[in-house]
């Protein structure tokens, strides 16, 4: 089974890291990225810029809004990476997905920092050996 | 449980919200940062034993206020009649805690905090400080030192301010629009000016070079509340790129290493990536504004893998908009050095000479003549150039690096005359 691990913190705190700061934490991280990296099971991981950077395309109005999305009743279903031009190419594709599956919204993030991980077929893999583990115990 | 570090990045990053609304409540600066003071240090005693709340913010504000309330019907049992009319009128705003802050309140009145502090009767010298001290919570030692001032000066400095402020009379009500936009102007200069202060410290300077991630931090929040701005973007993403650039800036013996020079590998990428995205944000406004101007040039030189690869022709395009847009004879030099890379050193002088008179006091003004007549060949009117350009400068790094230029003309002209 994949999961995608969602990482909330409080951002004003983040950005609010020195540069040493900021890297004492990431080096704490890649030791852990490195264990399950190794393992077969980290897939790509990937560090956001600032909700700043940030911008919405509202689905059933056709509304491009500057800022992260920010209502509360829609949650988090899905998401995508792409490797695009700039933001003005980013909101054609989100307006692509949004004619193909109207409703909620999409929210555009720059990506800062993109490790590609394991390859994704060991995860299978690992899966099976993890389900054969399970049968066997 | 909750860490220690988290409790004071918490408390930090909250301050502006927080004593801006108490002061809502207050309409006295003194008692709304006294009342954010006990809200800190209940937080600090609650928190660490029940755990953090949900809305750190909104608990802040609600301790706080009320912590001050306390304090006031108690003192006030002491004195002879008790201030109903204050009383009530305070118990009327009251807002119970299950009620969301929502974002435009939180907005106007941390805007007007910050407003108060850059106050058009106050001179930048007081502005600043009274931004830091009241916004940011930078105690007035931290302050001091920043400025290289005695604690008690800077104290009396930042009362001074206070009290003209006081006398200001700044409207409590929901501003409008223009009185809005005109508020967020003059709060983005003064967030600008704290830039600057940092920006330009020397190497050493650490007090005041953290005044950079202040007013870069302000920019955030700036942002948060006026999402919708390209200003603001434009601010925050030439603070940004500006900023990104600072571990290249000096060398190991603290000199100044000018951009051309710098280690580019040095600069930090994730400031440079999050100035470029709120550029490309900023763009889809089609709206061109001072700030935004600037973060795109700033922007041509970090997308520039070497100086060599510098986009002189779009500095100078971008330069010559924003000289449209704010004429100003710093601009002009500005776009003078841009000129010179694509036209060569002549071009950009005759741009520059007919500024001279106004910009006779000007350190830049005079350093990148005299570097200009140094390409033509003239000598001895680049070292005249250097020389008032030494006695301009403003820093001990700026003087440092028009020193190499002249100490470099002494030796040239010591060799030719042994020759």
């Amino acid at each position: 089974m994949m999961y995608a691990v969602l990482c909330y913190n409080n951002e004003e705190m983040v950005c609010g890291w020195t540069k040493d700061q900021d890297e004492a934490v990431m080096a704490q991280l890649s030791k852990v990225h490195e264990r399950w990296e190794k393992a077969g099971k980290l897939k790509p991981s990937i560090r956001l810029l600032p909700t700043s950077a940030a911008t919405t395309l509202h689905k059933q109005k056709d509304m491009v809004l500057d800022g992260p999305f920010a209502e509360t009743k829609e949650t988090l279903l899905g998401f995508y990476i792409i490797d695009v031009s700039g933001l003005d190419e980013a909101v054609v594709f989100a307006r692509e997905l949004a004619a193909a599956n109207p409703g909620g919204a999409y929210e555009l993030r720059p990506i800062h920092l993109y490790l590609p991980g394991a390859p994704i077929e060991s995860a299978y893999e690992a899966d099976r050996q993890y389900a054969g583990e399970k049968v066997s115990a | 449980m909750i860490d220690h570090a988290w409790t004071e990045a918490t408390l930090t990053a909250s301050r502006p919200q927080a004593v801006a609304a108490l002061l809502r409540y207050f309409r006295n600066l003194d008692d709304a940062e006294e009342a954010y003071q006990e809200a800190c240090l209940r937080a600090l005693r609650t928190w660490t034993s029940k755990g953090p709340p949900r809305d750190p913010i909104a608990w802040l504000i609600m301790v706080g206020r009320n912590a001050a309330l306390d304090q006031k019907r108690k003192t006030q049992r002491l004195t002879e009649l008790p201030d109903e009319a204050l009383l009530s009128d305070l118990e009327d705003v009251e807002t119970p805690m299950a009620e969301r802050l929502d974002n435009s309140q939180y907005r106007d009145d941390v805007l007007r905090l910050m407003f108060i502090c850059c106050h058009p009767d106050l001179p930048a010298t007081q502005q600043i400080p009274l931004a830091l001290r009241v916004v940011s919570g930078l105690s007035v030692k931290q302050i001091a030192r920043a400025f290289l001032l005695g604690e008690a000066a800077m104290e009396q400095r930042i009362t001074r301010a206070k009290a003209k402020v006081a006398n200001a009379g700044v409207p409590f009500d929901t501003p409008g629009p223009v009185e809005r936009a005109e508020r967020l102007a003059a709060v983005m200069q003064m967030v600008y000016l704290v830039f600057n202060e940092g920006y330009s410290a020397g190497p050493k300077d650490d007090a005041r070079a953290d005044l950079a991630e202040e007013a870069i931090r302000l920019g955030r929040l700036l942002l948060r509340m006026f999402q919708a701005e390209p200003d603001v973007m434009g601010l925050l993403a030439l603070m940004l790129l500006q900023h990104a650039r600072q571990p290249a800036r000096f060398d190991a013996n603290g000199d100044a290493v000018l951009m051309e020079d710098q280690d580019r590998s040095l600069w930090r990428p994730n400031l440079i990536q999050e100035g470029l995205a709120l550029i490309d944000k900023a763009m889809r406004h089609n709206r061109a504004s001072p700030y935004l101007l600037q973060a795109a040039i700033a922007a041509l030189h970090a997308r520039a893998p070497r100086f060599a690869d510098t986009d002189w022709p779009g500095i100078d395009a971008l330069y010559a908009t924003l000289e449209r847009l704010q004429p100003s004879p710093v601009i002009t030099l500005n776009r003078a050095v841009a000129v010179s890379k694509t036209k060569g050193p002549q071009a950009a002088l005759d741009m520059i000479d007919p500024l001279g008179e106004r910009l006779s006091g000007y350190f830049h003004h005079h350093g990148a003549r005299g570097g200009l007549l140094l390409q033509l060949d003239r000598k001895r009117e680049a070292r005249e150039a250097f020389d008032r350009a030494i006695a301009l400068a403003n820093t001990a790094a700026e003087a440092a690096h028009i020193r190499m230029h002249i100490d470099r003309l002494i030796a040239e002209s010591g060799e030719a005359a042994r020759a």
